[in-house]
């Protein structure tokens, strides 16, 4: 019974985004093609002082993603750290300067971790003002890259790449703006909160006294979810009832996280000029996302452990409303996209669950991934197993008719490294050096024994991938916690980046190689089982030993 | 070396611009929304707060509530919410629960020795309490929800509540199941989310039945 209710909220998932697939494909590519400036952004282009008709070498526009992103960081870190000193501040004292960076770094990275507890930590100027900004543009700085990368196959022969001003104005304003405004509206109507009242206290029906904190919750709610970002208004994020008040404003939510990245997948077939390159890449978005899904809701329903055969399924960190099945949803699409938003408890979910949670970041999140993260991700990946292929049957190995040489394999190879190390590398520096252990020890886990492990795990897992979803019951305000995952996010979102930038920039500079008989396809069903093998492979052998100390032992034990 | 360092800063500048318009036009964006809801539709935007037949405030139907005692003991007039792990820091701890200025789940794993010791327990109070056999408790009754203030329990658990809650107000069973019925939503469009019924709105309606 609970597989026909998975399998027909699947289905109307995969209609409503077939339905929008390709008119907001199309719309991106057109909005990324055109000519013209509108009035606005040419106001906008005069301000900044940038020439928006100058086409930029890859280091000119990596000069720009790094020269808005710091500045970014900066101003976010400021914010919070006068933040009792501006209006809607609720009273609460100025942030931390550790957790301020680690809450800055977070959210110009598309990542969303959040180390404070909202309710109790920032008022509304800082999440209007701040927050929310990064919502849109750290999302409009995804999407950038990616169609850079992919002008990197399209075009031929050329030093430049686009121009990163424009294509973050336009993401901005012709993309993300309209849609949240729409939607925005739509989720107030559902019931999704937008005030700016502060805290209300109310006398209950039993005759007790409740406080119930307000917000402008609906305006960041909707970014927060297209946008790919995830941070919660509210510390339980969009399991609480003013972000995500009933089934239907769940659907909207899961909706918005996936329409960009899966629609992206078209505005890269019409760039390169054959929409089906785009399908073969959703093909092997859409099987890893199915498999991992299903495999959630068999463990919330069939796990053997104490909790769920006590209490005969899975409730515990659940809403009502939402169940298993609509849980496990939300969370395979808040894992594998990069937004971290969490309608459940990920940290109370049977072992074997929270593993493929794990698992979906640990793919490096492609499937469909963040917004043009998971593209530019895929793309690589898609690289890498089309050199693969071209090393077992001995031929110069091509993707969309550009040679993929011994530069692009080094930027391909240092871009799927980047992730693993990060991770790995913070997970046992946590566990061996001996301030950082004592910490995770005394302050930071919520749980014993292999599921606290977990808990660091899944924390470094989501910083390297930009997710930003936890295992809640980890303390991760801690000086360690808060350096070492601000960092790690940093580092798993500029270093791919800058490597991907320069990828574009050695594939422009080709001319495209004419199609032969000989050519290796990339648009057929053998390459999408060969994709998805790639990218099971790469994280499956690097992950195995990790996941094993963790959830592995923790559901065999149980 | 000079002309890198000089893109640079102009890189730095242009990007501290930016940062600035794109603050205004989302401060911009915030207060435009914030005036649509509170002009189009103030009910929902203000937080969907409920008011009983004296036109009190008295919460919000879609934030849960504790009917409890001050030692945290059910009380018998009102159906029962989930355990919930919103703690107040003002309140003391036999009094804790559906606190909306701190919403939090119990992040406890499945293999947590209190997280299991507390489940058994508590089903077992459950049961006696409502003079079911211990298999008859659903899994939400002893499950704390992941926001802390799920305003909704399952069907089954209501099920289960009616007898106590009509035999403690001298009302039929069939009247509170209609009540109940009431305040029951169903899976939309047969399949969408899961049916719920609303404890706040239920045992408000409770009260203003006498």
């Amino acid at each position: 019974m609970v597989y026909l209710f998975a399998i027909m909220a699947f289905a109307l998932i995969a209609i409503i985004l077939a339905a929008i697939y390709k008119p907001l494909g199309d719309y991106m590519f057109n909005v990324f093609t055109a000519d013209k400036d509108l009035f606005f952004e040419k106001w906008i282009y005069k301000v900044v002082g940038v020439d928006s008709r100058k086409g930029q070498t890859w280091k000119a526009y990596l000069r720009g993603v790094l020269g808005f992103s710091l500045m970014s960081v900066l101003v976010l870190y400021l914010l919070q750290r006068v933040q009792h000193w501006l209006p809607f501040s609720l009273g609460f004292p100025n942030v931390e300067g550790p957790l301020a960076f680690n809450t800055a770094a977070s959210f110009v990275t598309n990542t969303n971790w959040q180390s404070y507890s909202p309710d109790v930590t920032l008022g509304y100027t800082v999440q209007f003002a701040g927050l929310a900004v990064q919502n849109f543009v750290s999302a409009a700085v995804g999407i950038a890259v990616a169609i850079a990368l992919v002008r990197g196959f399209a075009w031929r022969k050329s030093e430049t790449i686009g121009n990163f001003w424009v294509d973050l104005t336009r993401c901005t304003m012709r993309i993300l703006m309209p849609i949240s405004i729409v939607m925005g509206i739509i989720l107030i109507a559902l019931g999704v909160a937008q005030n700016l009242a502060g805290f209300v206290d109310v006398n209950t029906v039993a005759g007790d006294t409740q406080r119930i904190m307000q917000g402008p919750v609906a305006s960041q709610e909707v970014i927060k979810e297209l946008g790919t970002n995830g941070g919660g208004f509210f510390n339980a994020n969009s399991s609480h009832p003013y972000e995500n008040p009933n089934m239907w404003t769940n659907l909207i939510e899961i909706v918005l996280m996936l329409a960009i990245p899966v629609a992206l997948t078209r505005t890269f077939g019409r760039m390169v000029g054959d929409i089906r390159q785009g399908y073969a890449l959703l093909g092997a978005m859409v099987i890893l996302f199915g498999v991992s899904f299903l495999a959630v809701v068999t463990a919330e329903s069939f796990s053997d452990d104490p909790i769920t055969a006590l209490t005969g399924g899975s409730m515990e960190g659940k809403e009502t409303r939402f169940g298993i099945v609509w849980s496990g949803l939300f969370g395979t699409t808040s894992t594998s996209t990069s937004t971290g938003a969490v309608n459940s408890m990920h940290d109370s979910y049977t072992a074997l669950g929270g593993m493929m949670y794990m698992l979906n970041m640990m793919l490096g999140e492609v499937s469909p991934g963040g917004v043009g993260a998971g593209l530019y991700g895929i793309l690589v990946m898609a690289v890498v197993a089309v050199f693969i292929a071209g090393l077992m049957v001995g031929r110069t190995p091509e993707y969309l008719g550009k040679k993929i040489g011994p530069r692009e394999m080094k930027m391909a190879s240092l871009y799927f490294l980047v992730m693993p190390i990060t991770v790995v590398l913070g997970v046992s520096l946590s566990f061996a050096l001996p301030f950082a252990r004592q910490s995770i020890f005394d302050t930071s886990l919520n749980n014993d024994g292999n599921h606290g492990f977990s808990e660091v795990v899944y924390a470094f897992t989501s910083a390297a991938n930009n997710n930003g979803s936890a295992f809640a019951g980890l303390t991760a305000d801690t000086p360690w916690l808060d350096t070492a995952l601000g960092l790690a996010v940093l580092i798993g979102r500029f270093l791919p980046i800058a490597l991907v930038l320069a990828l574009a920039g050695s594939l422009a500079k080709q001319d495209k190689v004419p199609v032969t008989a000989g050519t290796m396809r990339t648009d057929n069903g053998l390459f999408v089982v060969l994709l998805v093998f790639v990218i099971f492979l790469i994280s499956a052998l690097t992950f195995f030993p990790t996941l094993a100390l963790g959830p592995l032992a923790e559901g065999l034990v149980a | 070396m000079k002309n890198t360092i000089s893109l640079n800063m102009r890189s730095y500048w242009a990007g501290f611009k930016a940062v600035i318009v794109f603050t205004v036009i989302v401060i911009v964006y915030t207060f435009a929304m914030t005036g649509i809801g509170q002009l189009g539709m103030p009910a929902k935007a203000n937080g969907s707060m409920l008011t009983n037949a004296q036109g009190e405030v008295v919460g919000s139907s879609l934030i849960g509530q504790s009917f409890t005692d001050e030692n945290g003991d059910a009380l018998p007039q009102y159906f029962q919410s989930r355990p919930s792990a919103a703690s107040d820091p003002n309140k003391d701890e036999d009094n804790q629960g559906y606190y909306a200025a701190a919403s939090s789940g119990t992040n406890k794993g499945h293999a947590d020795a209190d997280l299991i010791k507390n489940v058994t327990e508590l089903r077992k109070a459950i049961a006696k309490r409502e003079g079911v056999s211990a298999k008859d408790v659903p899994a939400d009754a002893v499950s704390a929800s992941s926001s802390g203030l799920d305003p909704e329990i399952s069907p089954a658990y209501a099920a289960i509540q009616v007898r106590r809650v009509a035999k403690e107000r001298g009302l039929s069973e069939e009247q509170v199941e209609t009540l109940v019925r009431k305040y029951t939503t169903g899976r939309g469009l047969g399949f969408i989310g899961e049916p719920t019924v609303n404890v706040v709105e239920l045992n408000l309606a409770l009260d203003e039945l006498k």
